[in-house]
């Protein structure tokens, strides 16, 4: 089997495990525990936030483990919009994910205004948009470095000094960017952004959120005060030593991978008919192609590749098994139909040239199959 | 710490192991992949092994599986609960906005509520405790009957968290059930060491976590009836019936299931050593501190206290004092809850008992559990007496300074 959904979920680094082991076993304590026990569990889990800062170039307070994702996603949004006591409006992209768009519907529920920006063909928010979008009482904006569906990074630099020059917060998601893209907050000049442990080699449970210290943020989660106060609830020593861990190893440059996929994207294009691929062509993550086949049925494709050994999906494995086109992709501007017929190929540094020529092989012949049932058929 | 000198942990209701079973379901879950939303072959067989788990979570705890909904732990299944409810009942009739609870919660229940009312303007009433730590229902039934319509959801823990008094949920049930209140219980302490059956117990949501009952941190429950909706704390993906998004932590559900399993098919047996524990325990502390007072109530059994914690008061101490040396002798307690830990204040549940301020910061709690023998309830007996001795002098000279201070100015 060759697995290339790791958009979805990546397996867990053995070197991860390894690090994670003492914390599942003898070294059990709570971190709040003011005994040997609990003090080395917490000073595993200081070094851990010391190891993530030094990858985001932040400040050890500004660094809170959170259960994932998703509650990273939910505690910026709300967090910070609950927190600015004139704040009334919101802007996001269309292309969020679930977690960033679902907190702003949320918070439009109560009484916040909500923009969503549009994006072009590629999948880019446009600045001028941005620029045009922001108001004196806009409390946040929140766009992702990466897209989970499509590859496409955005020019978050940019888009962050815009709302960094009117004193506006700026949250990114960088759920899929994280493990290939540069997570320097300065340079990024964001006060906040997300990240997810399982997406980078380490297990699912936990996340991090950097929230600059200088932002007021609300809590999502109250109680005994851990993290600063930030994000109540016994700490997972296991998991932020495994994402700590796993950001470390995810580093180094990305060019072996961006070829690969440039080759695999290649032959996709001319070998099989009618496939288009989705996203921007050069800003994308490395480990990311996308494509639609349009008059094909995504669905019977995936099952194909599977048989064939081929792991991959149709879009977010959070929206799978809905009949909803993907809103990545009509807002992309791809109608239902053709939107219903993605498969997305998500890869890591692991995975070979090998492997994505097997890929390429098995979409080859699956075409081969589809078009000359078309032909039989008479359609 | 003495690397030659074994650790003696009496601290379980801190935290406590993971029972063996369950370290090895996780390390071999976590060497799979798989998103259990994910339509593919590894996606369903991680959905396949979620699903798995949540029945066997339910059927441990007396639920059915649909009301059984993960999430990160205890502290956020008590926010999900409390908030959720109270802004869901809210938005159905403006004028429900009281919150009922108690004096005694965790800071899990407290600081939300405290929070709610705070920001979002909620009235909070707070039930009044006996000497014992439990509850006094008829207060709570005053407090429900002034005004039924607007109270919005009553919360009453299981088991107390530092004196392990068991609360009368069944009483707190009745009152609100009367008035179509939902009642939520956090029995997070309850569910290692008591019995549950949620279907039994008529409350309409229980907050239960995995790291307290031999399973890992970062993985708890909110078991919680169909019909009720509380608003999500966390959007997205729509996981767990829509009440809490996110991807679910495969090898963190199936090893909170195994360790549910374990200790609960254990139970009976286990509890009952930990009850003969325990009186070893406090005969020994008794023996060595004859004017030592074990607080809480002293009956055993399931309607009265946990079998697995002991909280003493030594007149005249300072418990942050003992708890160093006690900690310097490998010997690991606490004064509390882990959870207030670095905050030196004096304890909010013994305020509530009636407990003054020095008696209330001249205590400790020892929390027994699955790993616990009579080794380390004698090597605590043995130590204790030096390290009382000691701290009562260090009292003494600190107040004779204090009050030279005081004195000179």
């Amino acid at each position: 089997m060759i697995y290339l959904d790791e958009a979805a979920t990546t397996p867990l680094k053995r070197d991860v495990l390894a690090a994670m082991g003492p914390y599942l076993g003898p070294e059990f304590g709570n971190p709040s525990s003011h005994h040997e026990v609990g003090e080395a569990a917490l000073r595993a889990l200081d070094q851990a936030r010391a190891d993530v800062a030094a990858r985001l170039g932040a400040r050890t307070g500004e660094i809170t483990f959170t259960s994932g994702g998703t509650e990273s996603d939910n505690a910026a949004v709300k967090g910070i919009a609950l927190a600015q006591p004139g704040g009334r409006h919101v802007v996001i992209s269309a292309i969020e994910h679930p977690a960033v768009l679902e907190s702003a519907a949320f918070l439009g529920r109560t009484g916040f205004e909500v923009t969503t920006l549009g994006v072009d063909h590629d999948g880019l928010v446009s600045p001028d948009d941005l620029a045009a979008a922001l108001r004196d009482d806009t409390t946040l904006v929140s766009i992702q470095l990466a897209n989970n569906e499509v590859g496409t990074v955005q020019p978050v630099a940019e888009l962050a000094a815009l709302a960094g020059a009117r004193g506006i917060p700026f949250h990114t998601d960088a759920v899929q960017a994280a493990g290939w893209l540069d997570l320097g907050v300065s340079r990024l000049g964001v006060q906040a952004l997300s990240i997810s442990g399982h997406k980078i080699g380490a297990p699912k449970g936990v996340g991090v959120l950097y929230v600059q210290r200088r932002t007021p943020i609300e809590p999502l989660i109250h109680g005994g005060g851990q993290e600063s106060g930030r994000r109540s609830g016994t700490e997972n020593v296991a998991g932020a030593v495994g994402l700590a861990a796993a950001l470390q190893m995810a580093s180094g440059p990305a060019d072996e991978v961006i070829a690969r996929r440039d080759a695999f994207i290649a032959r996709v294009e001319s070998e099989v008919p009618g496939a288009v691929l989705t996203g921007h062509r050069t800003h994308r993550l490395p480990g990311s192609a996308s494509f639609v086949f349009p008059g094909t049925s995504g669905e019977s494709i995936l099952l194909d590749l599977e048989r064939r050994g081929i792991v991959s999906s149709s879009g977010s494995a959070c929206a799978a098994g809905s009949d909803e086109p993907s809103h990545v992709l009509t807002a992309l501007g791809y109608d239902r139909e053709v939107a219903q017929t993605a498969v997305r190929f998500t890869f890591g540094r692991s995975t070979t040239e090998a492997d994505l020529a097997q890929a390429a092989d098995a979409l080859v012949a699956i075409a081969g199959n589809v078009s000359s049932a078309t032909t039989l058929n008479g359609r | 710490m003495n690397d030659s000198r074994p650790t003696v942990y009496l601290d379980h209701a801190a935290t406590t192991p993971m029972v063996p079973e369950a370290i090895a379901v996780m390390t071999e879950e976590l060497a799979r992949t798989g998103n259990a939303s994910s339509l593919h072959g590894s996606g369903r067989a991680a959905r396949r092994t979620v699903e798995e788990a949540r029945e066997l979570i339910a059927e441990k705890l007396g639920a059915r599986p649909s009301e059984v909904v993960f999430c990160s732990g205890g502290t956020e299944a008590n926010n999900l609960a409390i908030k959720g409810l109270y802004w869901s009942r809210l938005a159905q009739d403006p004028a429900c906005n009281r919150i009922v609870f108690s004096a005694v919660e965790h800071h899990a229940l407290l600081d939300p509520v405290t929070w709610l009312a705070i920001h979002e303007g909620a009235r909070i009433d707070t039930t009044p405790v006996g000497r014992e730590g439990r509850i006094v229902v008829d207060a709570l039934r005053e407090a429900v009957e002034s005004d039924p319509a607007s109270v919005a959801a009553v919360t009453t823990m299981w088991a107390n968290n530092e004196l392990g008094t068991v609360q009368p949920v069944a009483d707190v049930v009745a009152i609100a059930r009367e008035h179509g209140i939902p009642v939520h219980s956090d029995a997070v302490q309850a569910a290692g060491y008591l019995p549950l059956d949620f279907g039994a117990s008529g409350l309409d949501a229980m907050t239960v976590t995995a790291h307290k009952l031999g399973g890992p941190v970062g993985i708890g429950a909110l078991v919680i009836g169909r019909e009720l909706q509380p608003t999500p704390l966390l959007h997205g993906g729509g996981q767990e019936r829509d009440l809490r998004s996110g991807t679910i932590g495969v090898p963190l559900i199936a090893a909170f299931a195994k360790a549910l399993e374990v200790t609960v098919d254990r139970q009976a047996e286990m509890s009952a050593r930990i009850e003969a524990l325990r009186a070893r325990m406090v005969d020994g502390i008794r023996r060595v501190v004859p004017d030592a007072i074990v607080n809480g109530d002293p009956e055993p059994g399931p309607q009265h206290r946990l079998p697995n914690i002991a909280h003493v008061t030594f007149p005249g101490c300072e418990g942050d004092a003992m708890l160093m040396l006690l900690d310097a002798q490998g010997i690991e307690c606490s004064t509390g809850s882990a959870c207030d830990a670095g905050v030196p204040q004096p304890s909010h549940v013994l305020l509530a008992m009636g407990y003054d301020d020095v008696a209330a910061r001249g205590s400790l709690r020892f929390s027994l559990g699955h790993t616990s023998t009579e080794a380390d309830v004698d090597a605590l007996i043995a130590a204790l007496s030096g390290v009382h001795e000691r701290a009562l002098s260090a009292a003494q000279v600190r107040s004779t300074f204090d009050g030279t201070v005081r004195s000179a100015s």
